[in-house]
């Protein structure tokens, strides 16, 4: 105990510190770390190692080896290289390795040297090769930016979702800066560099330059600069052997340092003091090291949670562990045990030398039917490995049968995904996996399986009334759907032209398919409505007024109104219009055109098919008591004493009624006895209801 | 005169919450375009959208002008349009045609469309194949249960007809489908579940599969509704094609009642100028007479005016404190009352008045014939000369879908010549709306005597096979009989009268169709809650053509409160009548129920046959 302080030594005044080694590294180094490119996952994630043969003049003759190293030095992979020349490496926050290539192209691998994905920073680069590259981390993920030998900047802030963005060009840069880094400012990363004297500041749209506030003078380049890992703080070395310290935004000094050596450094980082929440900038050169600061940093670091911890094991593939953790922190299953499961489940999918029905079984037995596993993402996993088959086992397990859709569409078994989607009731799902089908088939092979598929069918065609009304046609045609056809032909002669000829031309089309159909009323129909077309149209010529589009029995209403009776008369003998309608029609033009004449020469044409009491009728409609009362004598016994009450003779309906012993009419009658004159009737009418009681 | 409740009624639950729901989301919307933007909407959300937030509300999230979506170029000149359209391709067209023209003019703004309730695939395609996915924001307004009324929730979805049973589009049935899992989270699971048609089985499928992924926090409330009985439209048209003489479908009928409201033309305002008035349970006047018979109606209408005459009239004998009080405390109550009450009076009078211009007696004299079986050739001569007459376009295709339902089709001779007639009288355009009928089972031939059966056991054979069952699907209407008939006969659809039927104190809910006929939807419902299943229905199940398609789902009850189960909630895809509402809240009262609607539309006759007509382009 007495020893308690004597391992730590003063630091200037009122500061100590001490050194003690925590743990040594378990490698052993080939190579010289500093003929490698190096790069440490933050959190003490793992560390790469790539010798760097590209940087020396002669060509390589070795291929190098990447090598993959736990924070303590554990070997967990290495692999010869066999891709072009690195610039860079970096970790992303998924602690998988970002290796960019001069050529732009950037490979990246997992933790145990598994290799994952490729991406390009753009064809540009191809050209002007990279120069230097960043790996940074932003809120939203990884990024990465280089420099290319066109001195342009290219940056992607999140390499999960790759959008690359050119940074606008630095007026006048002919040679690389002397320093650069990225920032993070507002939710947007920026570039920082340094030409000579000047500072600039890159964003999407502006190249703007920048000054630090209260730079000492004399400056004339930076030789670093560091940025804090919170992106809050910044520390620019200079050629005069200046430090400055400020805040990222070049807002505020923090504080300033003078150490005298100007011999640029190997590196320079912001790190936090022990048991303060100060930070400050450690500079390294060969021999030295040295610790500036006297910044308070409000924030500390974030500490990993349970969840990213969790994540750390499982990519350490330390199963057993991450589920007795969670079982000990009693995590629900969901974010638990299931998950670590499904982790398992793909690491298992990846074991080449297990057949599929094992690996199939052994994954179902384990996960059952736990809650919050996917099948369909293990499923995806073993498509990923090339193992298609057992995907489409592994699928069969996932009960949601919309879940199986995507993958089903990827491995290219878009009938199997389009009866799942069916299944899923999801009409979306189902019209996505359409379009792929109808993307990858051929006409023929796409119109057969949607006819098995009612629903999807129905779908479609929806879809195609809307949007591609000549698929819709083919649709019908495929099936021999002639009716369908025929309807659709009718439509179209409603959306076609002003043009007769056409509309007539799109109606034979249509009787053609009604025949086909065996659809005979429609065709004729249709026959029909293309005469009376053809027909409207010469009237139209010959006399002038609208006829098209017309009803036949208002184009006869028109010619009556118009006084063409003659012409009249013939099309309804060509129409074979029945007697009714046309006496209907008549009496109803005739009265419209207050032509009484006419109207009684009309109805003694013949005998009315329609009786005379709708003639009664429509005089009293247009209140002419004088011509209703001329039919009210001739209508039928029936409807006599309606017509009579209709046209106002209350005691001859009276009369009717009790000649006719009928009951309802009587008292029909006497409702109408309303009349001071009525009086007489009504009594008229109670004295036949009690004579006839008494019989 | 309106029937009160049972003392023992359950209380309903308190939809406005769906109303809030809707607004906060909507504005939380309107916030992801931040700074003064113009507001496109579809002319059918403009009433529902009115229900939830008015222009006020608008204003504050800054939306500046207001415009319906039609098909003109666009006037705004704002720097941000917002767009709130039903998911449908016409709008994406007319969207796409605003942006491009923007891009030739080398104009750049911002646009966001809000689809409500839900955005389609097939419409974020169209927007791709125009060329400006890129240059739009989607965003989903999940807004699909209105509450028009205390016991009305609607999905105002009119289209949902067409689609489904016309179509056979099933992209609704995820709405309805996420509508009920907003309804069980919100007031508890249903505990007893009932439901006949495919749409409904597939609705409550899809319902089940979201609340078992959901896993969730609706497990462990309690039930506020007991039940939920879905059905579809199909399997009763026959209700929904009936003239309506109850008060408030009668209004339906006459004025439209769109979105709660109706629009009272001079003719009821006897002023110059139309008015529109919110229908339902709130004006006072309105909540007594909308389920009483028509005939009914005037009656109580001149009585309550004598009342309030005599209320008036107490001013007479006041002194001066009494007169404050009275001028400050009940005056405008009366004066409200009074309002309403002249407006109720001029549209009964308005009904008589085109009532007796169409012979309604007559009318309805060939309905009831219709409905009950007999003087068939007279009803088709009557439905004949309707034609010839050119009554009513809508009105005639009624009549003629009424005879075909109710008969099990036409016989060949008169399905062709009434065709002929109507084609003759209203135009050959309709030769479509024909085929549309058809293949929506409303209006069908016969088949000879024989082969019907035939088809049918075949039919029913494959029906029992389940993937032949889902081929057949698609058209099965075409080989459905409605067995109408026979379905009267098993449920006793037509009361026996003997005497009058006393339409002031109704016995049954035939008093909605003025004592002649019991919606078949109504009984339906009625005889699963008093079995609790659908046991002994077999025979009517069979008939409506839905062996596969009833279901019932029930759970324990431990956790629902007594009161709590005998809250039903109904729900009518396709549309429902206000005449079946009105028979099930006269079920209620009876049974001391209380019943909720929730239909994706209101409908009637009219609307039926609209859905279904084909107009010239």
């Amino acid at each position: 105990m007495d020893c308690y302080t004597a391992n730590w030594n003063p630091l200037g005044d009122s500061a100590f510190y001490r050194k003690y080694e925590l743990y040594s590294m378990d490698w052993s180094l080939k190579e010289e770390l500093r003929d490698c490119l190096v790069a440490a996952a933050p959190y003490g994630g793992p560390i790469a190692l790539l010798r760097n043969p590209w940087r020396k003049e002669k060509a390589a003759s070795v291929r190098p080896v990447l090598e993959i190293y736990s924070a303590s030095g554990m070997p967990l992979a290495s692999l010869l290289w066999k891709s072009g020349p690195v610039v860079s490496l970096g970790w992303s926050a998924e602690e998988e390795l970002l290796c960019v290539q001069e050529d732009g192209v950037v490979l990246v691998y997992g933790l145990h040297g598994d290799f994952r994905r490729h991406f390009s920073m753009g064809n540009e680069v191809l050209q002007n090769r990279v120069l230097d590259a960043r790996i940074f981390h932003t809120e939203f993920g990884s990024g990465v930016a280089i420099l290319t030998g066109a001195h342009r900047f290219t940056l992607s802030a999140n390499v999960g979702d790759l959008k690359l963005r050119r940074m606008p060009e630095v007026p006048g840069l002919q040679t690389a800066p002397s320093c650069w880094t990225t920032l993070c400012q507002d939710r947007v990363a920026h570039i920082l560099l340094a030409v000579g004297p000047d500072l600039y500041l890159l964003d999407h749209a502006a190249c703007s330059a920048v000054t630090p506030p209260g730079l000492a003078p004399g400056v004339s380049s930076f030789l670093q600069m560091a940025v804090s890992f919170t992106y809050r703080h910044l520390a620019l070395f200079t050629d005069t052997g200046y430090i400055w310290m400020g805040t990222a935004s070049l807002k505020e000094k923090l504080c300033e340092f003078n150490c005298n050596i100007r011999a640029p450094p190997k590196q320079m980082v912001w790190c936090s003091r022990p048991r303060s929440k100060e930070k400050a900038v450690v500079v390294a050169w060969e021999r030295r090291l040295m610790v500036v600061g006297d910044a308070p940093e409000s924030i500390q670091y974030k500490q990993l949670t349970i969840q990213v911890l969790l994540d750390r094991l499982v990519l350490r593939r330390l199963y057993p562990l991450a589920i007795q953790i969670c079982e000990y922190l009693r995590l629900p299953e969901v974010q638990g045990v299931s998950r670590i499961l499904a982790h398992w489940a793909c690491y298992k999918v990846q074991q080449k030398d297990v057949s599929d029905e094992d690996v199939a079984r052994a994954i179902n037995q384990k996960l059952g039917d736990t809650p919050g596993v996917s099948y369909s993402d293990i499923a995806a996993r073993a498509y990923g490995c090339g193992r298609t088959e057992l995907a489409i086992k592994l699928l069969e397990y996932e009960p949601r049968s919309g879940e199986q859709v995507p993958l089903l569409l990827k491995m290219k078994r878009s009938k199997l995904a389009l009866s799942k989607a069916i299944e899923s009731g999801d009409t979306d799902l189902v019209f996505t996996v359409l379009l792929h089908l109808k993307n990858e088939l051929n006409r023929g092979d796409f119109f057969m399986t949607l006819r098995n598929q009612p629903m999807a069918l129905s779908l479609y065609r929806q879809f195609c009334k809307h949007q591609e009304l000549e698929t819709l046609k083919d649709l019908y045609n495929q099936d021999d759907n002639h009716q369908e056809l025929g309807s659709f032909h009718i439509r179209a002669s409603y959306a076609a032209q002003e043009r007769i000829e056409g509309r007539v031309t799109a109606l034979q089309t249509a009787v053609d398919a009604f025949y086909k159909a065996k659809n005979e009323f429609a065709a004729k129909a249709t026959e029909d409505q293309m005469r009376l077309l053809r027909l409207q149209r010469r009237l139209e010529d010959e006399l002038g007024g609208q006829f098209l589009d017309l009803s036949l029995h208002d184009t006869v209403t028109t010619l009556i109104l118009g006084g063409h009776n003659k012409r009249a008369e013939q099309l309804a003998r060509d129409f074979r219009i029945p007697d009714k309608r046309l006496w209907w029609l008549k009496l109803t033009a005739l009265a419209d055109l207050e032509d009484w004449e006419e109207l009684e020469k009309f109805s003694k044409s013949k005998k009315s098919p329609i009786g005379y009491l709708p003639f009664v009728e429509i005089c009293m409609k247009q209140h002419n008591k004088y011509e209703a009362k001329k039919y009210a004598s001739r209508v039928g016994p029936e409807q006599k004493v309606k017509a009579l009450l209709l046209v106002g003779d209350v005691a001859q309906a009276a009369d009717v009624a009790i000649e006719r012993r009928n009951e309802a009419e009587l008292s029909l009658v006497l409702s109408h006895c309303t009349g001071a004159t009525d009086g007489a009737t009504a009594d008229k009418i109670q004295r036949a209801r009690a004579q006839a009681q008494k019989k | 005169m309106a029937f009160p409740h049972r003392p023992d009624a359950p209380e309903l639950p308190d939809f406005s919450m769906l109303k809030r729901l809707a607004r906060d989301q909507l504005i939380y919307l309107l916030e992801q375009l931040p700074g003064k933007k113009d507001l496109f909407i579809e002319a059918d959300l403009m009433s529902p959208l009115d229900r939830i937030a008015n222009v006020s509300i608008l204003k504050q999230h800054e939306v500046d002008k207001l415009y319906k979506v039609e098909n003109k170029p666009a006037l705004s000149s704002s720097e941000q349009l917002c767009f709130l359209v039903r998911p449908r391709i016409k709008n994406m067209r007319y969207i796409a045609s605003l942006v491009n023209a923007d891009k030739l003019a080398g104009r750049a703004r911002k646009y966001k469309v809000i689809f409500s309730p839900q955005k389609f695939y097939a419409c974020e395609m169209v927007l791709e194949e125009e060329g400006i996915y890129g240059d739009v924001s989607c965003d989903e307004w999940a807004f699909s249960l209105l509450p028009l009324d205390v016991d009305l929730l609607s999905m105002e979805l009119p289209e949902f007809f067409r689609d489904y049973f016309l179509e056979g589009d099933q992209r609704w049935i995820n709405t309805v489908a996420q509508a009920l899992h907003l309804l069980s989270t919100l007031y508890g699971p249903f505990p007893n579940c009932y439901g006949i048609g495919r749409c409904a089985k597939m609705s409550h499928e899809l319902w089940r599969k979201l609340e078992e992924e959901e896993d969730g926090e609706a497990k462990g409330r309690r039930p506020e509704i007991g039940h939920i009985f879905l059905l579809d439209r199909d399997m009763d048209f026959v209700t929904a094609l009936c003239s309506q003489v109850v008060y408030e479908g009668l209004v339906d009928d006459t004025f439209r009642i769109k979105c709660g409201s109706v629009d009272f033309g001079p003719e009821v305002t006897s002023s110059d100028r139309s008015l529109k008035l919110l229908l339902n349970a709130e004006d006072k006047v309105f909540n007594e007479i909308r389920n009483e018979h028509f005939s009914n109606v005037f009656g109580f209408l001149s009585q309550k005016a004598r009342n309030l005459q005599a209320q008036y009239d107490r001013r007479r004998g006041m002194d001066i404190k009494q007169m404050k009080n009275f001028v400050s405390q009940e005056l405008k109550g009366l004066k409200q009352e009074h309002r309403l009450l002249s407006l109720h009076i001029g549209a009964c009078e308005s009904i008589m008045k085109k009532k007796t211009k169409q012979d309604f007696q007559e009318l309805i004299k060939t309905e009831h014939a219709l409905l009950e079986g007999f003087n068939i050739r007279e009803s088709t001569s009557y439905i004949e000369e309707h034609i010839d007459r050119q009554v009513s376009p809508i009105e005639s295709l009624r009549l003629m879908c009424l005879l075909s339902i109710t008969e099990n089709g036409l016989i060949p001779k008169d399905y062709r010549s009434l065709k002929t007639q109507y084609l003759q009288s209203y135009g050959p355009e309709h030769l479509l709306t024909f085929s549309n009928l058809r293949r929506a089972g409303l209006l069908t031939e016969q088949a000879p005597g024989d082969t019907l059966t035939a088809v049918e056991s075949k039919v029913s054979k494959l029906v029992t096979d389940k993937a032949a069952g889902k081929i057949t699907d698609a058209f099965s209407s075409l080989a459905k009989r409605s067995n109408f008939r026979a379905i009267s006969k098993k449920l006793n659809l037509i009361p026996r009268v003997d005497g009058e039927y006393d339409l002031k104190v109704p016995r049954d809910m035939a008093y909605v169709f003025s004592g002649a006929y019991v919606p078949l939807s109504c009984r339906v419902i009625e005889q699963v809650l008093e079995r609790r299943s659908w046991q002994g229905l077999d025979e009517v199940v069979r008939l409506l053509n839905c062996s596969e398609l009833a279901f019932a789902g029930l759970t324990k009850e431990d956790k629902a409160s007594s009161e709590s189960l005998r809250l039903i909630l109904v729900v009518f895809l396709g549309g429902c009548t206000f005449s079946e509402i009105s028979a099930l809240r006269f079920l209620g009262r009876e049974k001391g129920y209380r019943f909720i609607f929730l239909t994706t539309a209101i409908t009637n006759s009219a609307r039926l046959m609209e859905a279904m007509s084909e107009v010239k382009a």
